[in-house]
């Protein structure tokens, strides 16, 4: 597909006939416009897109997408996109997921999606509840938390996505949020740009059923001292007064003042997305507010084959040795005779 | 092809079933598909069935251990892998308990005499030794001490005690091929096949063979030989083929035939996964196989590969199907063509899953949420598996529908020759992708759910410019496709699935008989039970009785003509291996007052127990 004969898309050629549903002030929409907005910028011919999603609010997002879209059964998502992807490894293959859908009754088919390397982009929405079946804790609710199906507080330990994600051996993890557009829009375009699985947790609000979920991260006033922007090969530094960075303490990550000249910058934690072992990723991944701020940006960003790539090679390897298959070769196989 | 000359007398039969049983780990599966092989060679029309443990390796000399493995072959056209056996080799007590009763009066009972020890003996609970008591009673008894010869014939071959014992269905399958006069030089060819990389286990097991065949030949046990003639099966060209063999080579003939790439995810289950190992193999066929990490995620895969424009099969077994069931309705929903096979098995739960069962009717045609009808064919012997794949692509993307297409254990594992056809003789596949938007001009110009006269919809497919869409699971507005909720149009798609799956039964033939147009009863099979119950009601038609045979393949819809051929007959026997599922079908849908003859024993049909049945109905 030559990329130069394709019109200049906008945001608004992406945008469905269909009317958009999410609530009023939800974060889901902040989402919907960035993706819109760095679809154009990809230069992939929108009938070569599509977007597959399973149930749950965020799975409304095919819709309001105007190309290629499937809005499918719970969890089963990345199941689908790996099959749309090995019937056809041209298309570029989105999957739109939800805390419930991605890793409660999905979770199966998202860390085999994820283990296969298949090039799929992975956006998990996680605002920490379920939306719509109206109010129940999900499996990132924080203990205790108090829901419509636990009164009395959650007994439920939680789980967190990118731990998850790199356990499943995921070649391209990522955490951005809702309200970060521009942060949005850089993560969407390395993602897009990764071969292989790439998986975003997005911190999404939802503004009716758990309500300022990431008010710590989101705020003004807070946020720089309860997130750190990952870059690669740069030291982790935060606080408002970049006065605040991450060291390692044997295996244990540690918060230490820079102001008072005992640490240098040399001895902090620097970020390499690219190691091959996913260690420091899956330790990133346990920082957790409120003892440590919450990394935000690319963990991890390595290269491995590609399923389809694999299985369409195997493929070209045999028709290469044997020739293309004929069925009547298929047919007159095995041990057989002649009754004359 | 003439076997081995033999200088004892011949006697000569029409047909001969044989069964090899011994424990798990003594070979049966291959002594007896070996001997097959060799019988198919030799000209013969053969079926068999395979009976094996669930367990990989029950405890050794236990009854649950005991793998059998059933060949019958004929001069004449063979149905069924046949009734009651007329040689049984048994391996040990335990194979002897259990297969005993099967063996017909005056039967032939071989035994490896040196497997009937006191501590063998136990683990079979035997208190005494059958060979001595009378227990196998009016059968013909030959006690053959297998592990003694073939370690004989090994003496000098510098192997070890076990390696040499290992040998000993060779020793089993020699005797057998000399009783019933079937020559060595196709085994011979085999052996150095199968064992050429292990040059010394190839020698013992070729020595060991020649040895069972000169044990028959000079022994003084054997009075004379058995010589079943060459079949008449019409001219051609024959291969054998089991169900799984015959269902992953329809699946490729279909993608063959229709011009587009075959999608198979599948999640390994017995006794469906030999179709998976067999299409894995086919790749310069541009078979895509997919081992999904569950049942859900091999339907589900499937669907997403349809949508993208593959022939998508997902295979299975009944407890597989149960948990696709929320798949299937999606593909219902979104009208998308995919093929759901199922090799039904003994249930509920786990059940028997190495036996035969035919107990996923019900689910097949009614097992989802809502209003969810799919098309339900079933293959009725080893070969018409081939047919029906290629017939359930054909409907699948014509039809717009997911179709589920039964079959079962004994077909699926059992074989039988096929006269094998020419890929130029099965008719192409015509499948269309719309290039253009169909559109009146004013709207969203393309319209998913704009149908054409047999009320499938267009199949547009990602990549195509211009017809960008987006489906799902939610219900449909009609034509344009997009979510709705309003009432009457629920209805109306409701309507219109239905009817569509309806217009198939004017796509396929009408409803056959074997007999007499009308009459006294009309016996009625479907899947599997095709050829135990043809026989019956050949050997019934024999006896000069107004009976007439019809067999279902198209379960979901029913032939159009079907309720006039259950009319034109006095009474409706059905016959199936489940409490009665095809019966409430026909009696709910046609007000007939079908009768049934139901097993639910794991077992296929005996011939025999049918046309009892055909007798009782006829004589009331």
């Amino acid at each position: 597909m030559a990329t130069d004969a394709l019109p200049q898309l906008q945001a608004k050629d992406f945008a469905s006939d269909q009317d958009v549903r999410w609530c009023p002030g939800c974060g889901d929409y902040a989402i919907l416009a960035q993706v819109k907005k760095v679809l154009p910028e990809l230069g992939i011919a929108r009938e070569k897109m599509v977007f597959v999603s399973g149930i749950g609010c965020s799975s409304r997002f095919p819709y309001y997408v105007n190309t290629y879209g499937f809005h499918s059964i719970h969890g089963r998502a990345p199941a689908i996109a790996t099959g749309v992807k090995v019937a056809n490894p041209e298309l570029m293959v989105w999957v739109v997921t939800g805390d419930g859908d991605g890793l409660s009754i999905g979770g199966n088919h998202l860390i085999h999606a994820i283990r296969r390397n298949l090039d799929l982009k992975i956006l998990l929405f996680n605002n920490r509840i379920y939306g719509l079946t109206k109010g129940q804790y999900s499996p990132t609710s924080e203990l205790g938390k108090k829901t419509k199906s636990t009164p009395f507080g959650s007994v439920d330990n939680p789980l967190h996505p990118l731990s998850i994600a790199i356990g499943a051996e995921a070649t391209f993890v990522a955490r951005t949020i809702d309200r970060n557009v521009q942060h949005m829009g850089e993560v969407l375009k390395r993602a897009a740009a990764h071969k292989g699985t790439a998986f975003i947790e997005i911190y999404q609000n939802c503004n009716i059923f758990n309500d300022h979920a990431w008010e710590y991260a989101t705020e003004k006033d807070t946020k720089s001292d309860t997130t750190v922007m990952l870059e690669h090969g740069k030291p982790l530094i935060f606080g408002a007064n970049k006065d605040k960075g991450i060291r390692l303490n044997g295996m244990d990550p540690e918060v230490v003042w820079l102001k008072d000249g005992s640490v240098k910058e040399d001895d902090l934690l620097f970020h390499d997305e690219k190691m091959p072992e996913p260690s420091l990723a899956y330790l990133l991944s346990r920082m957790h507010y409120p003892d440590f701020p919450e990394p935000i940006g690319v963990f991890r960003a390595v290269d491995r084959p590609r399923f389809e790539e694999a299985m369409t090679a195997q493929i070209d390897e045999a028709i290469q040795k044997k020739g293309p298959g004929k069925l009547d070769d298929l047919l007159n196989s095995g041990d057989m005779w002649v009754v004359s | 092809m003439t076997g081995p000359a033999t200088n004892k007398p011949v006697q000569e039969q029409s047909d001969v079933t044989i069964r090899f049983a011994g424990d798990s780990g003594d070979g049966m599966q291959l002594t007896g598909m070996e001997f097959t092989r060799t019988t198919a060679i030799f000209g013969n029309d053969i079926s068999t069935f395979p009976d094996f443990p669930a367990e990989i390796r029950a405890p050794a000399g236990s009854l649950a251990g005991v793998s059998g493995f059933q060949v019958h072959f004929g001069d004449h056209d063979v149905h069924t892998p046949g009734d009651a056996v007329d040689t049984l080799i048994a391996f040990n007590p335990a194979a002897l308990k259990i297969n005993l009763a099967d063996v017909r009066e005056g039967g032939i009972v071989i035994v490896n005499d040196d497997s009937f020890g006191k501590t063998d003996l136990k683990k079979a609970g035997y208190e005494n030794n059958p060979l001595e008591d009378g227990t196998v009673g009016g059968r013909k008894l030959f006690r053959v001490p297998i592990s003694k010869l073939t370690k004989e014939a090994l003496k000098d071959a510098g192997l070890g005690e076990k390696q040499m014992d290992r040998s000993k269905n060779f020793f089993a399958l020699g005797l057998v091929c000399w009783l019933y006069g079937r020559p060595l030089e196709p085994t011979f060819v085999w052996i150095n096949q199968k064992f050429g990389k292990t040059p010394e286990v190839a020698d013992a097991n070729r020595r060991v063979l020649i040895a069972g065949h000169a044990f028959g030949e000079t022994c003084e046990f054997f009075h004379s030989s058995f010589q079943v003639a060459k079949a008449t099966l019409p001219p051609g060209r024959y291969r054998r083929i089991s169900g799984n063999e015959a269902v992953a080579m329809g699946l490729v003939a279909a993608s063959q035939l229709s011009g587009k790439d075959l999608f198979y995810g599948s999640y390994p289950i017995t006794p469906a996964s030999d179709v998976l190992h067999n299409l894995a193999r086919y790749k310069n066929f541009r078979v895509k196989t997919f081992q999904a990490e569950d049942e859900i995620a091999a339907i589900t895969s499937a669907l997403g590969a349809a949508f993208a424009g593959d022939l998508a099969v997902t295979g299975t077994s009944g407890p597989g199907l149960a948990l696709k069931g929320e798949a299937i309705g999606l593909g219902v929903m979104t009208e998308l063509p995919l093929i759901i096979l199922d090799v039904q098995r003994g249930g509920p739960s786990t059940g028997l899953p190495t036996k035969t069962e035919q107990a996923d009717l019900f689910q097949a045609v009614l097992g989802r949420n809502g209003e969810c009808p799919v098309c339900v064919i079933a293959a009725n012997s080893p070969a018409d598996c081939f047919y029906c794949a290629i017939e359930a692509a054909r409907i699948a993307m014509k039809f717009m529908t997911p179709v589920i297409l039964l079959t079962d254990g004994y077909i699926a594992n059992g074989e039988e020759p096929w006269s094998i056809p020419t890929a130029a003789s099965l008719p192409k596949i015509e499948v269309t992708h719309p290039m253009e938007p169909n559109g009146n001009g004013q709207g969203p110009v393309y319209l998913p759910y704009k149908r054409d006269k047999n009320l499938a919809r267009p199949w547009a497919i990602p990549g195509t410019k211009g017809l960008e869409h987006r489906i799902g699971g939610l219900e449909k507005a009609d034509i344009t496709g997009n979510v709705s909720y309003d009432p009457e149009n629920h209805e109306h798609m409701i309507q219109t699935r239905a009817q569509k799956i309806m217009n198939i039964a004017n796509d396929v033939p009408e409803q056959t008989v074997v007999g007499p147009q009308s009459g006294d009863l009309l016996v009625v099979g479907w899947g599997g039970t095709a050829g135990a119950i043809r026989s019956a009601v050949e050997r019934v038609q024999g006896q000069g009785k107004s009976v007439a045979y019809t067999h279902i393949r198209y379960i979901h819809p029913l032939p159009r003509n079907l309720e006039q051929v259950l009319k034109n007959y006095k009474k409706v026997l059905v016959c199936e291996l489940n409490s009665g599922q095809l019966r409430y079908v026909l009696r709910a849908t046609y007000l007939v007052d079908a009768a049934g003859l139901n097993k639910m024993q794991g077992k296929p049909f005996m011939i025999s127990e049918i046309e009892t049945k055909i007798h009782e109905l006829l004589a009331k």
